[in-house]
């Protein structure tokens, strides 16, 4: 809401400057985007030029002289309407226009200039808001200005404009008056009331005109007639008024409409009275029905849209947009008034799908019936007074409201107790009677009368904060709350889990959920129903993303194209998709690429087996140990390498998958890994706890053995501890080779073994029997030769 | 006999001189002291010897076999320490060159900040609760006091997914899980910190951000008031933004509050005296948080006339921001490592 400050100055005498008016409104709830001069320029006066020829050097240029009243200047000027005799505005040399601009002598193609002569745009005057010949040229003052005074004064643009950001309760602040009241509240001044005298004539309008209300959703319509109205320009006020709040002046009527709205807040519409046929209609409309609106473009209707018809078609979408075929235009003669209230969901819901206009936001925002009333009256006021009209006597009236001022009971105690300070009981009630609130005690009790234009104080707790808001809340003492004590409490898996990561050199990242639809589902061989926006802002954030990894692979792609080679990343956040139900699953995502291991001589890379540690280290470190093994997918995701990927399985279910991403989906060898932690952390793990250690020495002995390619490591694993029994305390392979000296088929693994026990030292012999076992298993199952 | 010991003492003490490593010294050892040693001829000797001879002969041997075998000694702790002094030579290296090591891995400073906030509150006996980030319209709007169609809905423009069911614009949704799944309608003191989505992007809104959310809970008669809540706030500006910041309590609207409160902590680049981060006002807008709406107990379960209490609410982006003076809030989302790997220590 932009608030003109000759537009208040109607109806409170204020004297503060516009900054400050400014900070006032904002402390006590009201906060502003801008507030400066509707002309932010200086050095402007009034000329008339006295000759003006062609520029020698141009074919459009003039030269000026320009008789400011105590000089005479040259000036260069490329506006199309320059001409001898015009009274115009000149910016002298040192003046500062709008957009920073500064004029300075100049000389232009080889002429002297000293000024500028200006347009209402160069002004600041935003182009939507000029006539055509305005757009076009420099602003032609009246003849008979007077030269050398100030043309901002005389334009009567010497205003100043607040653009408030209201909060969504206080729709009785998007109006002047409304304005007024709450500057009232502050500044401890008197509103002046409204001025809706005028005279009326003829034949009572019920008599002639016929409204008929069909539809719950429109509670209050009132319908006034005017005839007889002369469209012409409106007066000047009228005009900078709504310039100044945004709104495009367009004739006197059509400007009075937007003016009362303005003033008072209440939306008005006016009808071409010779196109309805005596008759308004308010319904809902039908399935399907058709309404070209006054922007000329046909809307299909349906039944949750309010529209005005003429007892035979829709000719208005309530409270939204007029139609075209009854619009006031410039041949209009006879102006029906329309003042109404209509359910505020039901136009939010009109608009949000067709126009969010001012006229919109002030029905969603609610309306005081009192001002639908007010607004009737003073628009014919103006019609009367500015467009030459003779007002119809009577008012066609429907009035469902029954609105009465609300009187809502507390006490001071309420109020201090809420605010958590000391505030004397007079300046409480003064704060009642600075906002125009009568109040009646009674004991310990306050009966506050509120007002029918303040739609926002319905409870207790809405006064109070009228009370902190007006007598300020600056001098609360701050302390913290006496309650019982007791521990907090908060899960640190997650951060565990984090700390572990960032502890083997992975960096953490936040990325976004919403991915592409055709990334949404990446990663995974499960089926499920995606996770689709309705209304998504751009193709490339339209689904939610089933895994983490379609985030970290968007973001490897990122630093990849920014050469940064060396990429080990993880992040804990969530996954998505629809089974039946909604549903969302924490997930820990990592990405690995590039070197791993830095400094001299640490020349590998990150490969399948440094992934595969860290999937280990972290379900070791969360206590699973011993109780997951990777397994072969049966089914590989089509992003992940079909000979190097492995699902993680932990006691028998599915919890994760690491692996390649597939080369058609990056060139360059990247790692990834998933684990869904809701899954993996509903799985109980012991407590950790102390195990007896040997104080006898382990025995340790190497094992090499020749075996089918083919033949897993985890079977032959198994063998080895199946043979050995619970002597063997550890297993590890030291050695993994193929190729040269081996048949082309084989491999040879080396395994360095561990023997011991709790309660004495092993023999040799006993250790030497167990290897035999091992070796014996292993050449009858798998046909493996011992490498000696 | 006592020349020939004479002249293997010499010999002994004239080779020494020029040994130069264990082997050559191993070899004069063998030569003089070993089985078939020069020495060990001699004393093989003795019995030849009459038996007067025997003892003095003997005598004399033994000497000189212990002279000698304390000079090789010598020698040989000589040798040892030179070898020693080589082979430490040998292996020096520069030790200005990089070390082997792990790449280093960094926290987010979102989250970062995210748990220094739920540390602070925890200690203060806040409970830390979680909610899901696909809600519905019910929590995230209704059971806030925003009924379908109310205006203020416009403040939160939304991603939905159906009619019913959309991305949380706020953590506030959480407000309403944690009322409803307390059965015994206990006083609540908790937090919630996680990510939130609005259907707006650009330089400085990004779609998704984080947010924490409060709420206190109590009995009326503990009076749970806005003074409380400015000392909680007080606090909680304090840990985020340093020592001696004033707050200033602005009315605002929230459906879920009333009285609500956007909340200003002096600017802390100027000290309040006006500069371009808080647009010359001395203010930078922090929070917002209100005495909680009678409408929101009733709806979740309390009544208000037992129960009142407070609730805020803020972006933790802007305030990681404000913590590493990160300059554009789009590098908390682009994830690039030069940025990541900023953060790699302790706070």
């Amino acid at each position: 809401m932009k608030l003109s400050k000759n537009f208040v100055k109607d109806y409170i005498d204020i004297d503060v400057d516009i900054k400050t008016l400014a900070e006032d409104m904002t402390r006590v709830g009201n906060e502003y985007d801008s507030a400066e001069k509707l002309i932010n320029a200086n050095k402007l006066v009034v000329g008339e030029v006295i000759e003006c020829n062609m520029h020698p050097d141009s074919d459009h240029l003039h030269v000026c002289k320009v008789n400011i009243g105590d000089e005479i200047l040259n000036i260069v000027c490329g506006a199309p309407n320059v001409r001898k005799g015009l009274k115009v505005i000149v910016a002298l040399v040192g003046a500062d226009l709008p957009g920073g601009v500064k004029i300075k002598k100049g000389i232009i193609r080889g002429q002297e200039s000293n000024g500028m002569l200006c347009s209402l745009a160069e002004l600041g005057i935003e182009t939507k808001f000029l006539k055509q010949e305005d757009k076009e040229g420099i602003h032609e003052l009246p003849i008979d200005s007077k030269i050398g005074e100030d043309p901002i004064k005389l334009l009567g643009m010497d205003d100043e404009v607040v653009d408030f950001e209201l909060t969504a309760n206080r729709g009785d602040l998007l109006s002047i008056l409304g304005m007024a009241y709450e500057l009232g509240a502050i500044y401890n001044k008197t509103v002046k009331e409204v001025d809706l005298s005028h005279n009326e004539h003829g034949e009572d309008l019920n008599k002639s005109f016929k409204l008929e209300i069909n539809t719950d959703n429109c509670k209050l319509f009132l319908a006034k007639k005017v005839e007889g109205v002369k469209i012409t320009e409106s007066p000047n006020f009228i005009k900078n008024r709504l310039i100044a709040s945004g709104i495009r002046p367009i004739n006197n009527v059509v400007d009075i409409s937007n003016y009362v709205m303005l003033e008072l807040g209440q939306p008005l519409h006016f009808y071409d009275a010779d196109k309805l046929n005596g008759k308004i209609e308010v319904r809902m409309a039908s399935e399907g029905e058709k309404l070209t609106t006054l922007d000329n473009i046909e809307r299909v209707l349906n039944s949750n849209d309010i529209v005005i018809s003429n007892g035979k078609e829709a000719i208005g979408l309530a409270g939204v947009m007029g139609g075209l075929d009854t619009e006031v235009t410039e041949n209009t003669k006879n102006v029906i008034i329309e003042a109404a209230i209509f359910d505020s969901v039901k136009v939010r819901m009109t608009s949000n799908k067709i126009l969010r206009s001012e006229a919109s936001n002030r029905f969603e925002k609610g309306l005081d019936p009192n001002r639908t009333y007010m607004a009737a009256e003073r628009a014919v006021k103006l019609l009367e007074e500015y467009a030459h009209g003779k007002v119809i006597a009577g008012t066609v009236v429907y009035d469902k409201t029954n609105v009465k001022p609300k009187t809502i009971e507390i006490t001071f105690k309420n109020i201090t107790d809420v605010l958590g300070m000391k505030i004397p009981n007079d300046a409480i009630l003064e704060v009642f009677k600075r906002l125009g609130f009568t109040y009646k005690l009674e004991n310990e009790k306050i009966y506050v009368t509120v007002p029918t234009r303040r739609l926002d104080i319905s409870i207790k707790e809405d006064l109070i904060e009228e009370v902190g808001r007006i007598y300020g809340l600056d001098n609360i003492e701050g302390k913290l709350p006496i309650v019982p004590m007791k521990q907090g409490s908060l899960d640190l898996t997650q951060r565990e889990i984090r700390n572990k990561m960032i502890s083997l050199g992975l960096s953490e990242t936040l990325s976004y959920v919403l991915v592409r639809d055709d990334e949404s589902d990446n990663f995974t061989s499960d089926k499920f129903e995606k996770v689709q926006l309705l209304d998504p802002i751009t193709e490339e954030r339209s689904t939610l993303r089933y895994s983490v990894l379609s985030s970290l692979l968007k973001i490897y792609e990122y630093n990849k194209a920014h050469n940064e080679k060396d990429i080990a990343i993880f992040e804990i956040g969530k996954g998505f998709y629809k089974k039946e139900e909604y549903a969302e699953n924490t997930k820990l995502a990592v990405l690995m690429s590039g070197k791993y291991y830095l400094g001299v001589d640490n020349k590998k890379n990150v490969d399948f087996y440094v992934i595969k540690g860290i999937a280990e280290e972290i379900l070791d470190y969360l206590g699973y140990n011993s109780r997951y093994s990777f397994i072969l997918p049966k089914e590989t995701p089509k992003q992940m390498h079909p000979g190097q990927t492995a699902e993680i399985s932990v006691n028998n279910d599915i919890i994760g998958i690491v692996g390649k991403l597939h080369p058609t989906i990056e060139k360059e060898d990247v790692f990834v890994l998933e684990i869904n932690l809701d899954k993996l952390l509903a799985k109980k793990t012991g407590k950790m706890k102390f195990k007896e250690i040997s104080k006898y020495p382990k025995i340790c002995k190497d094992l090499a053995i020749l075996v089918d390619k083919k033949i897993l490591s985890i079977e032959i694993e198994k063998l080895i501890k199946q043979a050995a029994g619970s002597l063997l305390t550890n297993i590890e392979i030291f050695d993994v080779y193929e190729g040269k000296n081996i048949p082309k088929d084989k491999r040879s693994i080396a395994y360095s073994l561990s023997f011991g026990t709790i309660d004495r030292t092993l023999t040799d012999e006993e250790v030497n029997n167990i290897l035999n076992k091992i070796v014996d298993n292993l050449q009858n199952k798998i046909g493996a030769e011992l490498r000696k | 006999m006592k020349e020939k010991l004479d002249n293997i003492k010499n010999q002994v003490n004239q080779k020494v001189k020029e040994l130069k490593d264990m082997q050559s010294l191993n070899e004069l050892k063998v030569k003089i002291l070993g089985k078939k040693g020069e020495l060990t001829e001699i004393l093989r000797g003795m019995k030849d010897l009459s038996p007067e001879e025997r003892p003095i002969i003997g005598n004399l041997v033994n000497k000189v076999r212990n002279e000698i075998e304390e000079v090789i000694k010598n020698a040989e702790d000589l040798i040892k320490e030179k070898e020693l002094e080589r082979k430490l030579e040998e292996e020096k290296i520069d030790i200005t060159l990089p070390s082997s090591k792990i790449i280093r891995g960094s926290k987010h400073p979102i989250n970062r900040t995210i748990e220094q906030i739920q540390d602070l509150f925890v200690s203060m006996g806040y409970d830390v609760v979680d909610g899901p980030e696909l809600e519905t319209d019910e929590f995230c709007f209704e059971r806030l006091n925003l009924p379908k169609g109310h205006p203020a809905r416009d403040m939160q423009d939304s991603f939905y997914i159906t009619q019913e069911v959309l991305l949380r614009t706020q953590t506030s949704a959480v407000q309403a899980r944690v009322m409803l799944a307390n059965k015994e309608k206990s006083p609540i003191r908790m937090i919630c910190t996680g990510k939130t989505y609005r259907r707006e992007d650009d330089a400085t809104h990004s779609h998704q951000f984080n947010q924490v959310e409060g709420l206190v809970i109590d009995k009326k008669e503990r009076n749970v008031s806005l003074a409380d809540l400015k000392g909680t706030l007080q606090v909680f500006v304090k840990e985020m933004l340093g020592n001696n910041l004033d707050l200033r309590f602005r009315p605002s609207y929230f459906p879920f509050t009333e009285p609500s409160y956007e909340v200003d902590v002096t600017c802390f680049k100027c000290c309040g005296k006006g500069c371009n981060l808080c647009k010359q006002t001395g203010w930078i807008e922090i929070l917002g948080a209100g005495i909680v709406h009678p409408n929101v107990l009733k709806m979740n379960g309390y009544d208000p006339d037992q129960y009142g209490g407070f609730a805020f609410g803020t972006g933790i982006d802007r305030l990681a921001m404000f913590k590493y003076g990160i300059t554009d809030m789009r590098y908390l989302y682009t994830n690039d490592i030069r940025f990541l790997k900023q953060f790699d220590r302790k706070d």
